[in-house]
C-alpha cells in the first residue's frame, strides 16, 4: 500500500519535472523562430541614418527626405514663422508642451527643435498616417489660418512647430525623429545627439 | 483545497460542453488513452512517431524560411545567403530544414524496414502499407521540388536530368518534359511552380495521407515483433491480454526516443550540417549556370539507390522503367509474400537470406549512385539490381518454400 | 538471426564508406584553418581588400557585420568604424554596404575572358584546401596571357596577384608523375612566410563562407547539454511508468 502511494508521488514528481524541463526546452526552441522576426542586417542597413545638407534650404522652404521608409520634413523657418509659433496660445493647442507627443528630449521646447530655424518632423499625420501639406501662407486655409501644416485626409491642423490644434482628429503633435547636427550644414536624421 | 476542486469543476464543465459538440474525449480515448498497442514494441517502432515529428519540424522551419525566401531565378540563391547571414538565426532555420530533410529519409527508411522485418504489410494491414508508400512517393517528390529551390548548380542540373527523364516516355515525351518545366529549359518558371508545389500542395497532401495512415492503423491495431495478432486474445473487459494503453506507456517511451533522436539530430545540425557534402552538396554553393555543367551530377544520397538502377540499364527508356518498377514493386509486397507467418523471427531461412541480400544490394546501389560510372561499377550495379529485383519477383516462390516455425499464441 | 542482418548492414556501411573516400583525383595540401584566430582573420581581410577586392566581390558580406564578427571592436564592443573605413574600405561608401568590386561584369569578361567570380562562398564550393593549394601553385607559362598557369586550376584566366610576395615559380623537369615547382625569381617573402600569408587569406575566406560557424558550434554545446539532462529525466519517467508492465 505504502509503496504504491510512493510510486504515485514519484510519478507526479517526474511528470512535473519532465513538463517543466520540456517547457523550458520549448521556450528556448522558440527563440530562433521569434528572433528571426527581428530586423535583419539588411533592414538595419536600409534603416541607417540619413545625412542632409541643410545649407541649400531657402528661408521658409520645406524639403522632404526619406528615412526608414517615412517622409521627414525639414523646414527652414523664418523669424516670422518662429514668432507665430511662439505666440500661438496654449488654449488653441491640444498638447502645447508636448507631454503626450513623441520627440527626443532636446526637441521638447517651445519650437521643438535644436536650432531655432531648422524644424525636423516626421511627415506623417498622427491621426491615421497621411502625409500633411505644408501651408505657410497666412489665410491660406481660412481667415484665421496663420501658417503651419494641414492634413487633407481628415482635416487635422498643426502649427509651425508641428503642434496639433484642438478640434481636429489627430491626437498628438507631429513627431520629431532623433537627429543631430555635424558642423553648420550637415543634419543627420536617425542619430540622437 | 476549495480552489483546486473549483478549477477541476470548471475544467470538467468545459470538457462536457465540448464533448456534446465535438467528440474530443472519445477521440482521445480511442486513439491515445484507450488505444491498446502490443507491449513488446521494440527499437524499430520508434520511427513512425519520429517521422511525424520530422514532418512537423519541416513544415514549421519551411514556413519560416518562406518568410525570407525569394522564389525567382534572379533572387533565390541570394535570398538563401541572406537567410544564412543577415536574418537573425536564419542560418539555424536553414540548417534545421536541410538536416531535417535527410533525417526524414533516414527515419522513413528505417520505418519501412520495420514493416519488412515483421510483416507489417501483410493482411489485414495492406492498406496501411499502401498509404505509407503513397506518403513515401510524395516525400520523394517533395524532396525533388525542394531541392531546386536554392537554385545552385546541383539544384539546376539535377532538375534538368530528372525532368529530362520524362522525355523518354514514347510519343508524348517531349511535350511532357515541356509542360513539367513550363519552359524550353529548366528556368525561373520551373522554380516558381516547384516552389508553390513544395510549400503548399504536397505538404497538404502529405498531411492528409498521414492522417489516413494513422486512422487505418488504428482500425486494425499495431503489429509487433512477433507478428502475433493481440486482438485474438482479450480479457473480460475486451482489452487485449498482451496490449497496453498507448498513453502513458508509449507516449513516455516515444518521448525518450524523441529526445535521443534530437541529440543525434543536434549533433549533425550544429557540428556536421553539410555532412561532408552529403546533406548539403558543395556544387550547390555555386549559383545555377545553365551554360556550365558541374563535373559530377549526382542526386542527394536518399535517391542514389534508384539512380544507380536507372544508370545500370544502358537504354534510356528501359532504365526509366526499371527505376520506376524498383519503387512501385513495393506496393505489391503484401501479395508477393505468400508466407503464413508475419515476423522474421518465425520465418524460414530463405526469407532471411533474401532480405539480407536485399539490404546489402540496396546499400551498395546507394553508394554506386553517388559515384562516377565506370564499366566495373556499372557491372556491379547490374548485379545488385538483379539481386534487388529477385527479392521481390522470386518472393512468391521462396516464401512458399520456406519452412516457417510455429508462432506462439502470446507475446514473447 | 536478425542480429546478423544488423551486422551485415554495418559491415556494408563500413566498406562503402572506405570506398567512398577514394574520390579525390587531385592531391591538395591541407589548410589548417582556424576561424577563431581573429588576428589572422583581420590580416586576411586586409589582404583581401587590398589585392582581391578590386576584381572579386564578396556581395553577401557587409563591412559592418564582418568588422563585428572578426573582432574589430573596442573594449565596449563597438565597431572601430574609422579603422574599418581606412584599413578596409578603399572605395568609400557606408559601413553597412556590402563588399562590391569596382570591376563591372562586362569589363571583367573583356579583360579576363571570364568575369572574376564573387568569392563569398568559394570556401564552401571548392573547399579551403583547394584555395590554399591554388594560391601557392602558380607557375611561369609564357604561352598564357598573364604569363602564368596553375596546377590546381589549369589555364586559369587569373594573373598571379600575389607574385610579388611569393616570387615566381617554374615547372621542374624532375618527376613526370608528380608536378614539382621550383623558385625562379625571389619574392618579398620566403616560402614559410608566404604560406602563412595565404593561410590568413584562406582563414578569412573560410569565415566569409559561413560567418556564423563559431556561434553555431557554441550553441551546439548548450543544446546538447540541455538535451542530455532532458534525456535522463524523460528516461526516469518512462522507466517509472513501465514498472506496471510485466
Amino acid at each position: 500500500m505504502n509503496s504504491y502511494k510512493m510510486n504515485l508521488n514519484r510519478r507526479k514528481f517526474l511528470s512535473y519535472t519532465t513538463a517543466a524541463v520540456g517547457g523550458i526546452g520549448m521556450a528556448f526552441a522558440s527563440v530562433p523562430f521569434i528572433g528571426s522576426w527581428l530586423p535583419s542586417a539588411k533592414a538595419k542597413a536600409l534603416g541607417a541614418p540619413v545625412e542632409v545638407d541643410i545649407s541649400q534650404i531657402q528661408e521658409g522652404q520645406k524639403i522632404t527626405v526619406a528615412w526608414r521608409g517615412q517622409p521627414v520634413f525639414i523646414v527652414n523657418r523664418t523669424q516670422e514663422y518662429l514668432n507665430i509659433a511662439r505666440s500661438t496660445s496654449n488654449e488653441q493647442l491640444r498638447d502645447p508642451n508636448s507631454n503626450e507627443s513623441l520627440q527626443p528630449e532636446y526637441a521638447r521646447n517651445d519650437v521643438r527643435s535644436i536650432k531655432d530655424n531648422i524644424l525636423v518632423l516626421i511627415g506623417l499625420c498622427t491621426h491615421l498616417g497621411c502625409v500633411p501639406l505644408y501651408k505657410p501662407k497666412m489665410g491660406e486655409l481660412d481667415s484665421s489660418w496663420k501658417g503651419g501644416f494641414f492634413c487633407p485626409c481628415h482635416g487635422s491642423k498643426f502649427d509651425f512647430s508641428g503642434r496639433v490644434f484642438k478640434g481636429v482628429p489627430a491626437p498628438t503633435n507631429l513627431s520629431v525623429p532623433p537627429h543631430k547636427y555635424v558642423g553648420t550644414s550637415r543634419l543627420i536624421i536617425g542619430e540622437g545627439s | 483545497m476549495e480552489k483546486e476542486s473549483l478549477l477541476k469543476y470548471g475544467v470538467n464543465e468545459l470538457k462536457s460542453w465540448i464533448d456534446k459538440r465535438f467528440p474530443l474525449t472519445e477521440l482521445w480515448n480511442d486513439h491515445v488513452a484507450k488505444y491498446y498497442a502490443p507491449k513488446n514494441l521494440n527499437f524499430w517502432y520508434y520511427f513512425g512517431a519520429l517521422s511525424m515529428f520530422v514532418l512537423v519540424l519541416q513544415i514549421i522551419t519551411g514556413i519560416w524560411l518562406t518568410m525570407n525566401y525569394n522564389p525567382s531565378a534572379e533572387g533565390a540563391f541570394d535570398s538563401i545567403e541572406y537567410i544564412m547571414r543577415d536574418v537573425p538565426f536564419g542560418w539555424l532555420l536553414r540548417y534545421m530544414h536541410s538536416t531535417g530533410a535527410s533525417f526524414f529519409f533516414i527515419v522513413v527508411y528505417l520505418h519501412m524496414f520495420r514493416a519488412m522485418l515483421y510483416g507489417s504489410y501483410k493482411k489485414p494491414r495492406e492498406l496501411i502499407w499502401i498509404i505509407g508508400l503513397l506518403i513515401y512517393l510524395c516525400l520523394m517528390i517533395e524532396a525533388f521540388f525542394g531541392y531546386l529551390l536554392p537554385w545552385g548548380q546541383m539544384s539546376f542540373w539535377g532538375a534538368k536530368v530528372i525532368t529530362s527523364l520524362f522525355g523518354a516516355v514514347p510519343f508524348i515525351g517531349d511535350w511532357l518534359m515541356e509542360i513539367i518545366r513550363g519552359d524550353f529549359n529548366v528556368s525561373g518558371v520551373t522554380l516558381n511552380r516547384f516552389f508553390a508545389l513544395h510549400v503548399v500542395a504536397i505538404p497538404l497532401v502529405l498531411l492528409g495521407l498521414v492522417v489516413a495512415h494513422i486512422i487505418s492503423l488504428h482500425e486494425v491495431g499495431s503489429n509487433n515483433p512477433d507478428g502475433i495478432e493481440i486482438k485474438k486474445l482479450k480479457d473480460e473487459n475486451g482489452i487485449p491480454k498482451d496490449g497496453i494503453a498507448f498513453h502513458p506507456y508509449y507516449t513516455s517511451k516515444d518521448a525518450v526516443g524523441l529526445v535521443f533522436f534530437l541529440i543525434l539530430f543536434s549533433l549533425v545540425l550544429f557540428y556536421f550540417p553539410t555532412m561532408g557534402g552529403y546533406f548539403l552538396e558543395a556544387p550547390n554553393f555555386d549559383p545555377a549556370n545553365s551554360l556550365v555543367t558541374p563535373e559530377h551530377i549526382a542526386p542527394v544520397w536518399y535517391f542514389t539507390p534508384f539512380y544507380a538502377i536507372l544508370r545500370a540499364i544502358p537504354d534510356k527508356l528501359a532504365g526509366v522503367i526499371a527505376m520506376g518498377v524498383s519503387v512501385v514493386i513495393f506496393f505489391f509486397l503484401p501479395w508477393l509474400d505468400r508466407s503464413n507467418v508475419k515476423s522474421i523471427r518465425y520465418r524460414g531461412i530463405y526469407y532471411k537470406i533474401f532480405l539480407t541480400l536485399f539490404v546489402i544490394s540496396f546499400v551498395i546501389l546507394g553508394w554506386l549512385g553517388m559515384e562516377v560510372p565506370t564499366p566495373e561499377k556499372t557491372l556491379l550495379a547490374q548485379i545488385c539490381s538483379l539481386i534487388y529485383f529477385s527479392f521481390f519477383f522470386l518472393m512468391p516462390i521462396y516464401t512458399t518454400l520456406d519452412k516457417n516455425m510455429t508462432v506462439p499464441k502470446r507475446l514473447t | 538471426m536478425f542480429k546478423k542482418n544488423i551486422f551485415v548492414f554495418l559491415y556494408t556501411i563500413l566498406f562503402s564508406s572506405l570506398a567512398l573516400s577514394s574520390g579525390n583525383h587531385l592531391n591538395l595540401d591541407k589548410a589548417n584553418v582556424n576561424v577563431k584566430d581573429y588576428a589572422s582573420l583581420q590580416r586576411g581581410a586586409k589582404i583581401y581588400m587590398t589585392t582581391c577586392a578590386t576584381c572579386h566581390s564578396l556581395k553577401y558580406v557587409r563591412y559592418k557585420e564582418m568588422a563585428k564578427q572578426i573582432e574589430m571592436v573596442d573594449s565596449s564592443g563597438d565597431i572601430l568604424v574609422d579603422v574599418v573605413k581606412d584599413g578596409l574600405m578603399y572605395s568609400g561608401g557606408k559601413i553597412t554596404n556590402t563588399v562590391l568590386s569596382a570591376l563591372s561584369e562586362d569589363d571583367g569578361e573583356k579583360w579576363f575572358g571570364k568575369s572574376p567570380p564573387d568569392l563569398s562562398l568559394v570556401a564552401r564550393s571548392r573547399g579551403v584546401d583547394w584555395i590554399y593549394t591554388y594560391l601557392r601553385t602558380f607557375y611561369k607559362d609564357d604561352s598564357k596571357l598573364w604569363g602564368v598557369n596553375n596546377i590546381v586550376f589549369p589555364d586559369v584566366a587569373m594573373p598571379h596577384v600575389l607574385l610579388n610576395y611569393q616570387g615566381l615559380k617554374g615547372l621542374s623537369e624532375e618527376n613526370s608523375h608528380h608536378i614539382n615547382l621550383k623558385l625562379i625569381q625571389q619574392g618579398s617573402l620566403n616560402e614559410k612566410e608566404y604560406d602563412l600569408m595565404v593561410l590568413d587569406l584562406v582563414n578569412f575566406l573560410s569565415y566569409v563562407g559561413e560567418p556564423h560557424q563559431v556561434e553555431r558550434k557554441k550553441m551546439g554545446v548548450y543544446v546538447l547539454i540541455f538535451l542530455s539532462i532532458l534525456l535522463v529525466i524523460v528516461y526516469l519517467l518512462k522507466r517509472e511508468y513501465w514498472k506496471d508492465v510485466k
